[in-house]
């Protein structure tokens, strides 16, 4: 038994930094497709916050299959374990798909995939309705769940702080 | 850990765990539109321009009949003055576009078609792209999306008697009033008699950036060199109902077709955000380039079918406006294309010519 007591301050600035970045890109995408005035300036932060978050989700991942993370409580239900381990590895797996979704939607769709003003990233898809029209729900359908997933999470990181108080939330929220 | 932890918070904490969770949820339900009551959505303008015929899966909910077209753009010196966007720094740029017919059926007939409408996009050579809508007409109908909706609104069949309620027509006109030019417009155009000497206009304002910096307004047009001829209305009864495919496909037979890009350029106090009104004749115009089309082919399978001609899709030095049908544009073209694609996908795109 050689775990630490607490996540990595990397995986903690990431964790904290990214919850920000991913939940501001959470609203700005709900908020976009049905929004008839700002539209293009939502999408023109959405697509450079999804590439940021891509990348640190990369780096991220990595962190964490090298640094073992802190272990849950001993007496933690089965029940319960078995939720954190799935929530925590659909998080990881939606926060590296969304923005390859987004991406891939956008060169099947033969949109230009910019980045900022006058810098386009390369199409990643070949133009074509059929992935366009596959991929680009299935972009919606999984925010939500993304979404939702969150919500659990966070759910579980307050049971974990204020009423089963076991140093859970801890391990996330400071350093040794 | 095992022995029961004294430390323990009491389960009635469950309850603004629940509380923060809920009203999140609940924020996000309403930004994305779910509950809460909200003007005019993206998702209602669609709905309304479906409302208005039968459905046609797989194809535009709007300008659903057209042809697509191939060609190139060339600016003119005078255009790199005018904004640093790459298009008018290149000799020439490719052009895929397409050339429209109003209302939700794709096989209406031509002789019908009062309005008629050109996309365009330009790629240059650095992936950069300018996507525009234009349309024959010399101004909007409406100042704002929510006029243009309720128009719309007002045209559709009433459930009871199957012909729209002239009341609420009357109702839309008293309360956006800019509409009777439009219909005034409507009412005397002449209509070209092909679609090589209809003139196109943006309508929306734009913003041109040059190397300095300096920001101008302006609206374009794509006047043809091809001289203008009237329809003529005996002529138009009996036309076939291709017949500005017909037409085009033999022009284009005898020889390349043009058209001038004009800026208009907007004098200080011109209505910017305001596409239902036209800036004065006498503003200051300059030619940036002309737009070459070579080729057409009919918009079934062919390369413009699956773009979206989203007039925000605009290259660097070149910006959108505020005039909020602008942004509109942009948003509810994007359901259109959204769901035509989705049919497409699914196998659900009508097929076949005519009806």
């Amino acid at each position: 038994m050689n775990r630490p007591r607490h996540f990595n301050l990397l995986a903690r600035v990431l964790h904290w930094s990214m919850a920000v970045a991913i939940l501001a890109m959470l609203f700005v995408g709900a908020g976009m497709v049905v929004s008839l005035r700002h539209r293009d300036e939502l999408l023109d932060l959405h697509r450079p916050l999804g590439l940021a978050i891509l990348l640190l989700a990369i780096v991220r991942l990595a962190n964490r299959l090298r640094h073992a993370p802190p272990p849950l409580p001993a007496d933690l239900p089965r029940i319960q374990v078995l939720a954190a381990t799935a929530s925590h590895w659909l998080l990881y797996a939606l926060m590296l798909a969304m923005p390859l979704i987004g991406w891939a939607m956008l060169s099947a769709g033969g949109y230009p995939v910019v980045l900022v003003d006058g810098v386009n990233l390369p199409a990643i898809l070949p133009h074509s309705p059929v992935m366009y029209g596959m991929l680009r729900p299935l972009h919606g359908v999984l925010a939500y769940v993304l979404f939702f997933t969150i919500l659990a999470h966070l759910g579980a990181a307050l049971f974990h702080a204020w009423v089963r108080r076991d140093g859970v939330f801890g391990q996330m929220a400071k350093g040794d | 850990m095992s022995t029961p932890n004294p430390r323990r918070g009491s389960p009635f904490l469950l309850l603004p765990i629940a509380l923060i969770v809920a009203v999140l949820a609940l924020l996000f339900a309403w930004v994305g539109g779910w509950i809460g009551n909200r003007n005019v959505t993206p998702q209602a303008m669609m709905n309304t321009a479906e409302a208005s015929g039968a459905p046609h899966p797989g194809f535009r909910r709007a300008h659903s009949k057209g042809i697509c077209i191939v060609g190139s753009f060339a600016p003119t010196p005078a255009a790199q003055t005018l904004s640093t966007a790459r298009v008018f720094a290149q000799a020439s740029t490719p052009v895929l576009g397409r050339f429209s017919n109003p209302g939700n059926d794709p096989y209406s007939p031509d002789n019908k078609a009062a309005v008629r409408g050109m996309a365009l996009q330009l790629k240059t050579d650095d992936g950069q792209e300018w996507r525009m809508a234009m349309n024959s007409f010399p101004f909007f109908a409406s100042s704002t999306p929510e006029g243009f909706q309720a128009m719309n609104a007002a045209k559709l069949p009433d459930p009871a008697t199957g012909k729209p309620d002239p009341e609420k027509m009357k109702a839309v006109l008293a309360r956006y009033p800019e509409i009777r030019n439009f219909m005034a417009w409507s009412k005397d155009a002449k209509t070209p008699d092909s679609l090589a000497n209809t003139r196109f206009n943006g309508v929306n304002a734009f913003r041109l950036t040059d190397a300095q910096g300096r920001e101008r307004a302006v609206r374009w047009s794509m006047r043809p060199h091809t001289p203008f001829v009237a329809a003529d209305p005996e002529q138009l009864k009996t036309a076939d109902r291709d017949y500005l495919a017909q037409d085009l496909d033999r022009r284009l037979a005898a020889g390349p077709l043009q058209w001038d890009m004009v800026m208009q350029f907007a004098a200080p106090g011109d209505p910017i955000e305001d596409p239902s009104k036209a800036w004065p004749d006498t503003r200051p115009e300059t030619i940036a380039g002309t737009l070459t089309l070579v080729r057409a082919e009919p918009q079934a399978n062919g390369p413009c079918r699956d773009l979206n001609f989203d007039p925000l899709i605009l290259p660097k030095g070149i910006a959108g406006t505020d005039d909020p049908v602008l942004h509109a544009r942009s948003a509810v073209y994007s359901v259109s294309f959204n769901r035509r694609e989705r049919e497409i996908s699914q196998g659900k795109a009508q097929t076949g010519s005519v009806r």
